[in-house]
């Protein structure tokens, strides 16, 4: 057990894998950098440096540079996971989806079951999402939730460091097409992260926080804001629970019920566009599933229905925060 | 190369069961029996046949919308095919995929594709496992003349040579992409396209078999030896629609009828091995027979199979969920 950023916590579960199974190769633009230059090699190990390290313990022929071309090696990796191999690709902006989306919700998702169950798909897709960055439009959106909508795809949004190994190596030891999203804004947080590999199970929740007055769902960085949001109102006479999907694909829904029913209060915290995204999902699940118990409205704190803004102040506003979050939390329990 | 009697046997057996195959699926889909879309590939069987001779169970291929000849000439089962296409139980996917998807992994046949172009990236893939995993197999993309101005396949082409996968790139060019001409919709020549990416290529007579599998032997030994990716250009007709029901009023007075007798690829094969003295009327005559038979109990069978059940739909989403 050591200190560990969200960096570090992916890559040792990328190379831990590597070093485990011959057939996991890693695939995408500059995840070593410097292919076919003078210079350095491994230079970039990815735009972030996530992959970084790799390339120099696993060679060219298992860390794959790429052409600029998404629809070709994100459907190379459906195609080489199909016939034997267990690819990790890096798309890497989730905006880019939209190059080469074929590949993921027509190839990649429907494979198995087009063929009758005799294709095996084990592709994790890796991307980087998220506000904070001052990257503007076109390289902030929070779109998992597209992926969710896809039958044949499983969603994983970690929350955290240990959470990003464990569900790394999960997502790489399971045989569906994975999408693995990485928050931007994460790589350098830092916690205590076992050494040796461990994978955490999809579709089971983590619940961070315990209550009894308010549940809160979060996703993702959100995560951390709700504990926040918890830890301080716990203060205050307002207990909540802080509930974790993990994976939004399986979605864990009986942890949430489950919490609903105890407590009668529900907040859905999430960073993507608030029209038929995860909020609205689970906002949709509890109120068909769990109508009785509740107490008081569900609210559902996301971003406005924009996209994501260049200005620093405009971004500032744009990402649901602490005190929204809050906010929505002391309104459902009747403190507002 | 010389192909040998059985070889010849075998060709002529593989090309006049997508013959009979793709007429009976024509008029039973006329009769109202399949549904859906069906795009058949009556016309262009001696490119599919002469190029998966070369090729053997550890390569793989991918098909396009008009995937019926690849398959059966990659050796998958003609009556699980048929039922398939029916929609039914013990169909070669369970009745999930139909004709756009029909495929057979455990055959090195990586499906029909529904997208225009959905292929190349996957033979990518596929050929990328063959040379991490140095299996000696190669992959080989079909794609027709309208998936050749996608640019999944242009990237592919650019991804392949990039990596020297042992990939080959088919074009298909039966003159019409749906209901548009490929001499309007492909700019440039397409040996030229290749050879841009730094890829050989040939452009072949798809109505002649013997070309078709020379030209597929060698390039495929090329590419199989690490010679990097390939290329070849098929000039061919369809004989029927883009899809069943479409009435071809795009195509010239005559313009298939002439196909039909002037270029046809069985009767030209058969001109060609009679006249040479390698097979006997008789032996081919026998096939033909023999083929109509397994067509006719092919579709007894699918007209009898079961509906999948409800629990089915379900199925096969996920490996686990």
């Amino acid at each position: 057990m050591s200190k560990k950023s969200f960096r570090q916590a992916v890559n040792e579960a990328l190379r831990d894998e590597m070093r485990r199974d011959s057939r996991v190769i890693l695939m995408g633009e500059d995840i070593a950098g410097g292919m076919g230059a003078a210079g350095e090699q491994d230079a970039w190990g990815g735009p972030l440096g996530v992959t970084k390290g790799l390339m120099p313990e696993f060679g060219r022929e298992r860390v794959l540079d790429t052409p600029i071309s998404e629809s070709a090696f994100i459907g190379a990796a459906v195609g080489a996971a199909a016939t034997g191999l267990r690819p990790v690709a890096d798309l890497m902006f989730i905006d880019f989806m939209g190059v080469c989306f074929d590949q993921i919700l027509n190839q990649a998702a429907k494979l198995r079951y087009m063929f009758g169950g005799k294709a095996t798909v084990p592709v994790v897709i890796r991307t980087m999402f998220g506000a904070g960055f001052r990257a503007a439009s076109q390289h902030s959106q929070g779109l998992y939730p597209l992926f969710a909508h896809v039958p044949g795809l499983k969603v994983v949004v970690p929350s955290s460091p240990y959470e990003a190994k464990g569900l790394m190596t999960q997502a790489i030891r399971d045989d569906d097409p994975v999408i693995f999203c990485e928050h931007k804004a994460m790589y350098d947080d830092q916690e205590d992260v076992p050494d040796e590999p461990y994978a955490i199970p999809f579709g089971e929740a983590n619940v961070t926080r315990e209550g009894d007055d308010v549940t809160i769902v979060a996703i993702g960085r959100m995560v951390k804001f709700a504990n926040e949001v918890a830890d301080k109102l716990g203060k205050q006479g307002i207990s909540c629970t802080v509930i974790d999907p993990r994976t939004i694909s399986p979605l864990d829904r009986n942890t949430i019920i489950d919490s609903v029913e105890e407590t009668g209060r529900l907040v859905v915290v999430d960073e993507a566009s608030p029209r038929c995204g995860m909020a609205a999902d689970i906002a949709a699940l509890v109120a068909q599933d769990a109508f009785k118990a509740l107490k008081a409205p569900v609210r559902m704190v996301t971003p406005p229905h924009t996209p994501v803004p260049f200005s620093a102040a405009l971004e500032d506003i744009y990402i649901p925060g602490v005190p929204r979050i809050e906010a929505a939390v002391r309104a459902v329990a009747g403190q507002a | 190369m010389e192909l040998n009697r059985e070889q010849l046997l075998a060709a002529y057996h593989q090309m006049r069961t997508i013959r009979e195959f793709e007429e009976r699926v024509h008029r039973e889909f006329s009769s109202g029996s399949i549904p859906g879309f069906v795009h058949l590939y009556a016309g262009e069987e001696a490119c599919a046949v002469g190029v998966c001779m070369n090729l053997s169970a550890k390569d793989y291929i991918a098909s396009t919308h008009r995937g019926h000849g690849h398959c059966i000439a990659k050796g998958c089962d003609v009556k699980a095919m048929m039922k398939e296409i029916f929609g039914r139980k013990g169909g070669l996917c369970g009745g999930k995929g139909g004709s756009m998807h029909i495929a057979d992994m455990s055959k090195g046949m990586m499906g029909a594709n529904g997208i225009v172009g959905g292929g190349p990236p996957l033979i990518c893939g596929a050929a990328l496992t063959a040379k991490t995993l140095k299996t000696g197999g190669v992959a080989v993309a079909f794609v027709g003349d309208g998936g050749f101005n996608q640019g999944t396949t242009l990237e592919s082409m650019n991804l392949a040579a990039v990596w020297k996968l042992p990939a080959i790139f088919v074009l298909e060019d039966n003159g019409y992409a749906e209901s548009t001409a490929s001499s309007w919709s492909i700019s440039g020549e397409p040996v030229k396209r290749a050879a841009g990416f730094g890829i050989p290529g040939e452009q072949v007579n798809g109505h002649d078999f013997f070309a078709v599998y020379e030209a597929a032997r060698k390039a495929i030994s090329r590419t199989r030896e690490g010679g990097g990716p390939s290329f070849l250009h098929f000039k061919v007709s369809r004989y029927f629609g883009h899809f069943e029901g479409d009435a071809t009023t795009y195509r010239g007075a005559g313009e298939v009828d002439k196909v039909r007798a002037e270029r046809d690829c069985l009767t030209l094969f058969r001109k060609r091995v009679e006249g040479a003295g390698l097979l006997k009327a008789d032996q081919l005559d026998t096939i033909d027979k023999e083929v109509a038979a397994l067509i006719d109990a092919a579709v007894a069978e699918a007209k009898a199979a079961p509906e999948p059940s409800a629990e089915d739909l379900l199925t096969d989403v996920y490996a686990s969920y």
